[in-house]
């Protein structure tokens, strides 16, 4: 098993943070993993994107010239990526901020409405944390479990209301994700 | 045991050159390096005995780091590309004055400014001993996080078994991504062997100079020789190569640091169409691992070079090589990463045109 | 009849801006881009910009631009002046790039008294790298590398480096402004114009310091930035007319 994944979106919308907690959790999953951001004044410029790649055996290249899986918070990520993931890949789309559906008709495209639903739990800053709920519900790359706490390790010591919260929206964007699954069978 | 860490190459080069007893940074902030200088304010002010200082130019760092050597320390700067030619001048003094010094140089797309993509335009700055002068620098050349922490345990245990001053050379891509890493265990500086050359004021013994004025031109070519022969011996002792499916290899594929991660990506995207391709890796691009080229089977004939410049490394091969053979190239300079899909086709189309 | 109150200047690229909201170059490039309109010199105008947060000014400021090395700005104005000495050269430098790594060839310019201009932007922050101590950084600051907060002992304390160039005999006029207020932004652009006319005149060095925010690396709203400018930042750095020499001959 080897998949790599992008995460894209806006800056400040917690992109690499969502990116690092999926690196981390696989890697307490006892897999091998790569984690690699965009940097410098690339972030400040606007757009942020991180490629994690995570493999059961040693992993050559941690860049991605198709990712199997994207996770994109904002249309200009939907549109720079639909064109190069691989046939039959997972697309997890924010649905709350790109209102067009991917041109590529052999993705399989999961709408997760996350900045509505990080609205009903009364914080913005559940947006990644939502989607990285339903990116592992969807894929089975890795659990809302072991990424839970995976997240508890990364930021030990954080206040229990902002971890109530991760938990909270993970949960959501978890039990979102399979809900349509079971929608669209 | 200790765990693994998920952490980005600039840091775990931090943390384990403190573990290596590193107690002096000094350093300017230039992308795409700043969290190492970063990682260091702060873990040196968490030392009782470490001392860090943004310096007001690379020129100043280095130097900073000359006195520090010069006081026994073990001591490291770090930059970027455009950095790096700043420090050139202490590279030399460096060497001329036995000095060992770590420095991380992180390259980026040159020449003059550039950017801050991943590149490896510095093969030859480095690898030329780095300065002016007839002399050579230890140039390691880390491909992954693990090696980001042992190459920096190596480069000062070198530094200081040789007297020498030594650089890891990675990229913008080695210094971002990150990877599980097992740190080496910290070692207290002060239980290091005693270096007998420093100073520390003539307190009971006769006084030291420690210089590279030496105005007597037969006395430059003495110390010169020397150098020499302290280079041939690290030669003999240091100089480390990875070699990958090279068994059955029909083409060798010469790349270091990231490019050898994406031409590792490469490879195994051409086996799966049963094209018969290996790797071979220098770790040690000063030394260069010459043997490990004279040790390989007669029957590979074609040598792929890949570098992520116009072609630097590949005169080294060349030389190693001696004429055997047939050396192909393929570079991609000033910044963009190649994706391995990209140098698999490169590889594929070399391997048909060869009739292998 | 309807009066024109506000209009671009030809002088400034009609392009949108890459700087962060709130941000203090995108101000004092149209200062400089106004002061050279109004005096009538953007066809013997030569700007050089180093490494550093405005080292993209040739993408705004239509007029000749060299990019210079970090530290480097005033060298190479050096060499464009005393080749070209008829033309108006100007170096665009913030605080890291003036008073850290380019510390030298300033002071020596101003030495030997350089018919140039520096506009010397003090942000006290490395902006492009993202955020670390400047020579300028005040005590107590946090950045990426004083996370404690700037402290004596082990950095210094921020550096007066328009004070220090008043004592070189070549310099003739420097001033320090803001860029926080109208007040402040009207007060920086009489002082540009100064400046240039004073080397228009061959009177010699010339620099005006401007105090600019940087909300990104401050952490702080372009609002609490600006009060920032006043409370603090103005207290160490104070605004005002370092050395005018300009009237003597
Ligand atoms: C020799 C060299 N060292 C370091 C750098 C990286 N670098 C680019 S701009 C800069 C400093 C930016 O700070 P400042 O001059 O204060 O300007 P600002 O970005 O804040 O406007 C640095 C350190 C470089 N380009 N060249």
């Amino acid at each position: 098993m080897l998949k790599k994944t992008v995460f894209a979106g806006f800056g400040g919308q917690g992109v690499l943070m969502m990116g690092y907690v999926l690196a981390f959790s696989a890697m307490r999953d006892g897999l091998q993993v790569t984690y690699l951001p965009s940097y410098g004044a690339e972030v400040r410029g606007g757009t942020a994107n991180c490629t994690v790649v995570v493999s059961d055996e040693e992993i050559a290249s941690p860049v991605s010239s198709s990712p199997d899986f994207a996770v994109v918070l904002n249309r200009p990520s939907m549109m720079k990526y639909q064109g190069v993931m691989t046939s039959g890949g997972i697309m997890i789309l924010n649905s709350s901020l790109v209102d067009v559906d991917p041109s590529r008709k052999d993705l399989d495209v999961v709408k997760v409405p996350a900045n509505d639903i990080a609205a009903e739990l009364g914080s913005d800053r559940t947006l990644n944390m939502i989607m990285l709920g339903a990116f592992v519900a969807k894929t089975g790359i890795s659990s809302v479990d072991s990424v839970m706490n995976g997240l508890g390790e990364i930021v030990k010591g954080k206040n229990a209301r902002i971890m109530e919260l991760n938990r909270k929206g993970l949960e959501r964007g978890a039990a979102y994700a399979l809900r349509e699954q079971k929608v669209s069978r | 045991m200790s765990e693994k860490v998920l952490m980005r190459g600039t840091h775990v080069v931090a943390e384990a050159a403190v573990r290596a007893g590193c107690r002096f940074y000094a350093g300017y902030p230039i992308t795409p390096q700043n969290e190492l200088p970063e990682y260091m304010s702060d873990a040196m002010a968490r030392l009782e005995d470490g001392t860090f200082i943004q310096a007001e130019s690379e020129l100043a760092a280095i130097n900073m780091v000359i006195g520090a050597s010069i006081a026994g320390a073990r001591a490291m700067t770090s930059s970027s590309s455009p950095g790096i030619s700043l420090k050139q001048e202490g590279f030399s003094f460096l060497a001329a004055q036995e000095l060992p010094a770590v420095i991380v140089n992180i390259m980026r797309g040159s020449p003059g400014l550039g950017n801050i993509a991943p590149s490896q335009g510095d093969y030859f700055q480095a690898t030329r001993g780095g300065g002016h002068g007839d002399y050579r620098s230890i140039v390691l050349a880390p491909a992954s996080g693990q090696e980001m922490a042992d190459l920096t345990r190596k480069a000062f245990d070198y530094a200081d078994r040789y007297r020498i001053p030594v650089m890891i050379l990675a990229d913008g891509m080695m210094g971002q991504m990150m990877e599980p890493v097992l740190l080496p265990e910290s070692i207290d500086p002060r239980k290091l062997p005693p270096k007998p050359w420093i100073l520390n004021g003539a307190k009971g013994r006769p006084s030291r100079v420690i210089k590279s004025l030496l105005l007597d031109p037969s006395v430059e070519e003495a110390h010169n020789w020397k150098l020499v022969r302290k280079h041939e011996m690290i030669g003999r002792e240091i100089s480390d190569a990875e070699t990958d499916l090279m068994d059955d290899a029909r083409i060798a594929v010469i790349a270091y640091g990231t490019a050898a991660r994406i031409a590792k990506g490469a490879i195994k995207r051409v086996r799966e169409t049963g094209l018969k391709v290996g790797l071979l890796r220098p770790v040690t691009l000063w030394p260069f691992p010459e043997k490990v080229f004279r040790g390989l089977d007669e029957s590979v004939e074609n040598f792929l070079v890949f570098e992520m410049s116009t072609g630097q490394m590949l005169e080294d091969v060349k030389l190693s090589l001696a004429g055997r053979g047939e050396v192909h190239f393929y570079g991609r300079p000033g910044g963009p990463i190649p994706t391995p899909d990209e140098v698999a086709k490169v590889i594929s189309r070399l391997y048909h045109r060869q009739k292998l | 009849m309807a009066k024109l109150v506000f209009k671009r200047p030809k002088t400034l690229k009609q392009v949108i801006s890459h700087y962060c909201p709130g941000c203090g170059h995108g101000i004092i490039h149209r200062l400089i881009a106004e002061v050279i309109e109004d005096l009538d010199i953007g066809e013997k105008t030569i700007g050089v910009p180093p490494a550093g947060c405005a080292v993209l000014a040739y993408n705004y400021i239509d007029v000749d631009m060299a990019e210079a090395a970090h530290g480097r700005a005033t060298a190479v104005a050096t060499g464009i002046k005393r080749i070209l000495p008829d033309r108006i050269v100007f170096a665009y430098q913030g605080d890291g790039d003036m008073a850290a790594i380019g510390t030298a060839e300033t002071i020596h310019a101003a030495n030997r008294g350089e018919n140039i201009t520096c506009i010397f932007v003090n942000n006290g922050v490395y902006g492009m790298t993202g955020g670390q101590m400047a020579p300028t950084t005040i005590l107590g600051q946090l950045s990426t590398t004083t996370p404690g907060g700037r402290d004596m002992a082990r950095d210094g304390g921020p550096l007066d480096l328009s004070e220090m160039l008043a004592l070189t005999s070549g310099s003739v006029y420097i001033e320090r402004t803001a860029v926080n207020s109208p007040k402040n932004v009207r007060r920086t652009k009489k002082a540009i114009a100064k400046a240039f006319k004073s080397q228009m005149a061959n009177r010699g060095f010339s620099l005006v310091e401007i105090l600019s925010p940087c909300p990104t690396n401050w952490k702080m709203s372009p609002v609490d930035s600006h009060r920032w400018i006043d409370k603090v930042a103005a207290s160490v750095f104070p605004l005002r007319v370092i050395k005018d020499k300009t009237e003597e001959s």
